[in-house]
């Protein structure tokens, strides 16, 4: 009886065990890759090529982030993407907000054809040509305003947006309006402060988006090189290593300059991927969140 | 005695009420009828007009929303018209000779067309059924792990690699997958190949790449929904069950899964919807001129033309065959979801 009692807790550890260890191989899993950026950025370049640094700088150098920083055209590079990043996502945020703060009222006159042809936006879209002709007529092209205008408004935040307001008690509004305040003064003064997690929310996928985009650097900027962020810098780098590969250059005949190029690579993904790292793990009971407002309502 | 009647009207939370009140007297008592009555809504001009001064202040924060969708969502739809003409660059969208379909047959007998569209629906199809399940399991496991910290560590972990850009990550894949790289040591080491290969210059290996690490990416970020939709379903339920004596797979199989299958329904659909919609970051990066044939999906066919030959005209109709193909599949796909789950997206 004893025998029988206990197979089943038994069994239920072997799949405990089984189980932590698939979680930590995931964990692993993700992590590992970065890991590997890091520990050969602070190797040294040459020795680096040579491969085989897995766990831990064969021969420590800060030579990579020194050489990062005496790159004018990476500094450069570097400086575009943050001013776009943080003006970009103030932008799309308090944009988007304003936007969505009288379209959550169920009284406003047109409401449903605001949201309906805000809705048709999120399934039909004209596409790479149409937008790249458009942004050239309105003179956005090799244009800091690329990185901001076309990208102050998102209809799939202002449906996040949306539902948050209309979960804000509406007495505080009523009060405020029977002391004479304005729509204006009501959404700055009061919805705004009382909407910290959904603004938090927003601001991050905003701003990850902005950090991360190498695309309209591409796309748009046709003869300003130095209005580049810095990922389509590294895009440009990554897309000169493989061709390179492909057209058989081997690693043994790699020229100084390559190596400088794959050196000052790993130095610059660090820098651009930390902030990162070290953002979104405090913000992610407000993510989640919106996520799943998200995910219902798309 | 004749009745009194008087007629009010009041406007109340932006809604005008007509109160018709009668007064009646029999025998000395004071009979009173009141009738609110909600006046029709902005069937009569002059209250749609009344009523949108009063809103003034939230109209002039809606219509700029308004107008930047016009301008940066609607004018490139209306752009589209170029895929059925003659289109040049120095000159505006409604000059240029009407060609009809022209490009879109161009499109359909290029010597491209069937490898381009395999890809695009190979690559995704792949994602379908074995990237689509992963996360669901990954969900059902990671709910079964018993220590709280550890469970929110291991979620905040595997959300990682969502927050990446697809160039970082580009960059580390193809450094790792070339002939020198970890994934050939390894491959090597564990005597599972006795050459290094050059996995991204090899076309037969690419749409398996471009499944693992699209998985690699998102699948912590997917669990998210189920992980919601898990912890929505009523711990009495288990409770019960472990009097009955059921164990952990029991469980799963006969309470988690089908409490949460209405949200597995509803991504499957919506992954359905965007079977033609490639991940076109990823593939740009991943892609190069010896994959090609196993790497060129619609939406880096479409950059490739455009952008790079500057052949607007015939880029844009091959964009327009996407979109047109992908808005019929939702549209099915919503039907479907209305039909079975009583689910729609709008």
């Amino acid at each position: 009886m004893k025998n029988i009692s206990f197979s089943k807790p038994s069994g239920e550890k072997v799949f405990d065990i089984i189980n932590t260890l698939i979680m930590l191989l995931i964990c692993f899993l993700c992590v590992y890759p970065i890991w590997y950026v890091v520990v050969n950025s602070f190797n040294d370049a040459t020795d680096a090529m040579k491969g085989g640094i897995y766990w831990w700088p064969r021969k420590f150098s800060l030579e990579n982030y020194i050489k990062v920083f005496k790159d004018d055209r990476l500094l450069q590079s570097f400086k575009i993407t943050i001013v776009k990043t943080v003006i970009g996502t103030a932008c799309n945020v308090f944009f988007t907000a304003m936007v969505a703060y009288p379209l959550s009222k169920k009284y406003l006159v047109g409401r449903k054809v605001y949201m309906g042809i805000g809705t048709i936006t999120m399934f039909f879209s004209g596409g790479l040509i149409p937008t790249f002709i458009l942004l050239k007529n309105l003179n956005l092209l090799n244009n800091f305003l690329v990185y901001i205008i076309p990208a102050a408004f998102n209809f799939f935040n202002l449906i996040i947006f949306g539902n948050f307001f209309n979960e804000l008690p509406s007495a505080l509004e009523e009060s405020a309006k029977m002391d004479g305040a304005s729509d204006w003064t009501i959404f700055m003064k009061i919805i705004l402060p009382l909407s910290k997690p959904v603004l938090a929310t927003i601001a991050l996928f905003a701003g990850v988006g902005q950090w991360n985009d190498y695309f309209s650097g591409l796309m748009y900027m046709t003869n300003r090189t130095d209005l580049e962020p810095v990922q389509t810098f590294l895009y440009r780098l990554v897309a000169q290593v493989q061709s390179n590969q492909m057209a058989g250059i081997a690693a043994t005949n790699i020229t100084a300059n390559t190596t400088t190029a794959t050196s000052i690579k790993l130095a610059a993904m660090v820098i651009t991927t930390l902030p990162i790292c070290c953002v979104y793990p405090f913000l992610q009971k407000y993510f989640v969140k919106g996520m799943l407002v998200g995910a219902v309502k798309e | 005695m004749i009745p009194k009647t008087k007629k009010y009207t009041l406007y109340y939370k932006n809604q005008n009420y007509i109160i018709n009140t009668t007064e009646k007297r029999m025998g000395g008592i004071l009979m009173a009828k009141v009738a609110v009555v909600k006046m029709p809504k902005s069937k009569n001009g002059t209250v749609l007009l009344k009523k949108l001064w009063e809103q003034r202040g939230l109209q002039l924060m809606a219509v700029p929303g308004l107008i930047w969708i016009l301008v940066f969502n609607y004018i490139p739809m209306a752009g589209l018209v170029i895929a059925f003409k003659k289109f040049k660059i120095t000159e505006s969208i409604f000059s240029g000779e009407w060609v009809g379909l022209k490009y879109f047959k161009e499109f359909i007998q290029d010597t491209n067309f069937a490898s381009i569209m395999t890809n695009t629906l190979g690559i995704s199809l792949l994602k379908l059924v074995i990237g689509f399940p992963l996360p669901i399991i990954f969900a059902l496991l990671l709910n079964e792990i018993r220590g709280t910290r550890f469970k929110k560590l291991t979620q905040t972990i595997s959300y990682l690699p969502h927050f990446l850009s697809w160039v970082v990550l580009g960059g580390i894949m193809v450094s790792w997958l070339s002939k020198e790289g970890v994934i050939n040591d390894f491959l090597v080491a564990m005597n599972i190949i006795k050459e290094p290969i050059s996995l991204l210059g090899e076309p037969k290996y690419f749409w398996g790449i471009a499944l693992i690490s699209d998985t690699w990416k998102e699948m912590g970020w997917s669990a998210i929904i189920y992980l919601a939709a898990i912890a929505g379903v009523d711990q009495q339920l288990y409770e019960a069950a472990t009097v009955d004596g059921a164990t952990k797979l029991q469980k799963i199989k006969a309470i988690t899964i089908p409490c949460i299958a209405g949200t597995i329904a509803i991504m499957l659909i919506l992954q359905v919807a965007s079977l033609l919609n490639s991940n076109f970051d990823q593939i740009l990066i991943l892609k190069n001129q010896i994959n090609i044939e196993r790497s060129q999906v619609i939406d880096t066919y479409v950059y490739q033309v455009g952008m790079t030959m500057g052949k607007y005209s015939y880029a844009t109709a091959v964009g327009l065959f996407k979109s047109v193909i992908a808005l019929f599949l939702l549209l099915v796909s919503n039907t479907v979801s209305k039909k079975f789950l009583g689910r729609s997206l709008y």
